[in-house]
């Protein structure tokens, strides 16, 4: 039920995109269509299903402080905290080279839509964001991780899908004007939706 | 491309927060206030400028299978040197932003820069590339930061600058540029008006 719980607030109260902005960067430049917006969405989702339970791990029996007593009991007193910027990074960027890797050889059309995106996936702030938001909370277990990881991965997927096709929408019917066209206008309507997704602050299940 | 146009297009034909769209997310967490941002512009800078040196002169010998890790390994082990820096001369500040200079790692336009220049040109351009866009970053973040401020809390780096008599004549605080959201539109106002200069900027 905690879990559950988590899992809808990480979706919809803790969107990575209308609550924190987080990963704006590639949000912006992969929603023109919703077919490529749904692939980065699933990618970003895989990755930070996967390193956030790394990172947990990582956080709880090597880097916080007295986290290497199972080690030796003499480790009580050290403290890598100041490490765990440099080590979440180093999970995030190994994961999204494996990554990069699988989707090259299986999926070239997906990997030239993307082109320069893939890598930057690794430095797409909702993901590092996600292990800083781990830590900062500190989640009781693995499984914890799992499930914020996964919703706040769905959280991503969906509104960049949204955006998506909204943009489609406008692309085809709407007439803005033409200094606004395209990038503009997004942000703005990130902005009305983001004061939108603000009234789902304190749902409870 | 001469060294003056990598120095000078970054500002305006080639921005990288309006025109190439790089690095937003703490183009909207650290513009609430004047003084983070231009705190979080000269980080920038610096980081920006090191890094593409750094990476310029070993390019040739990164192997290109794992250069994103060795490229975050660099700017983080920067961004560690400059969030010292800050807790040691400017504590304060260093506290309001907080996680927003950890997170300089994930600024896109860091990567960005590296992948599209760094890795290909040699140091002297690079080093002037990565200036030239921090300052280009630095600019949009301050133009944000400067509405922000003065229409959300009535101050400009602390001081008051929306006098008393305003207040007492009915005049309120904008509350909503307070909130994230406005960031975003505040940007898209910026683009607005810089595409209807540079109409070759402008989408079909």
């Amino acid at each position: 039920m905690e879990n559950l719980n988590l899992f809808i607030r990480s979706i919809f109260v803790d969107n990575m995109i209308f609550a924190y902005f987080l990963g704006m960067c590639s949000f912006i430049a992969v929603s023109k269509n919703v077919k490529t917006a749904f692939g980065l969405g699933i990618a970003v989702t895989f990755m930070l299903t996967v390193t956030l339970p790394v990172n947990y791990l990582l956080n709880t029996y090597v880097l916080s402080p007295a986290a290497l007593t199972w080690l030796s009991p003499d480790f009580a007193d050290v403290d890598l905290s100041f490490l765990s910027l440099i080590v979440f990074i180093a999970v995030i960027a190994s994961m999204t080279q494996l990554v990069e890797m699988v989707v090259e050889k299986y999926a070239p059309a997906l990997y030239a839509s993307l082109g320069i995106f893939l890598p930057l996936i690794a430095v797409n702030c909702a993901i590092l964001g996600g292990s800083l938001f781990m830590q900062q909370r500190g989640f009781a277990n693995t499984g914890t991780a799992v499930v914020a990881g996964l919703g706040w991965g769905i959280g991503w997927l969906l509104a960049i899908t949204a955006v998506a096709a909204i943009r489609e929408r406008i692309a085809q019917y709407s007439n803005i004007p033409a200094p606004l066209r395209g990038v503009g206008i997004t942000f703005i309507i990130t902005a009305l939706m983001g004061v939108a997704f603000m009234s789902f602050l304190g749902i409870k299940i | 491309m001469s060294n003056k146009e990598v120095f000078f297009n970054p500002f305006s034909k080639s921005n990288p927060v309006i025109v190439q769209i790089l690095g937003i997310c703490s183009a909207l967490a650290v513009t609430v206030k004047l003084e983070p941002a231009i705190v979080m512009g000269l980080s920038v800078i610096a980081v920006l400028a090191f890094s593409n040196v750094i990476i310029s002169l070993i390019r040739n010998t990164i192997p290109t299978n794992i250069r994103i890790i060795v490229q975050l390994v660099i700017v983080a082990g920067l961004v560690v040197i400059v969030s010292q820096l800050l807790q040691a001369y400017a504590y304060n500040v260093n506290k309001q932003l907080s996680v927003f200079i950890g997170l300089i790692i994930t600024n896109c336009i860091l990567m960005g820069r590296l992948e599209a220049f760094a890795m290909a040109n040699r140091p002297w351009p690079s080093f002037l590339d990565g200036v030239g866009n921090g300052i280009g970053y630095a600019i949009i973040l301050i133009i944000v930061a400067f509405f922000r401020e003065l229409l959300g809390s009535g101050t400009l780096l602390g001081f008051q600058v929306v006098p008393q008599s305003f207040y007492d004549a009915g005049y309120v605080n904008n509350g909503l540029m307070i909130l994230p959201p406005m960031a975003l539109i505040v940007v898209a106002c910026i683009i607005w008006v810089h595409r209807s200069f540079n109409k070759d900027l402008q989408e079909k």
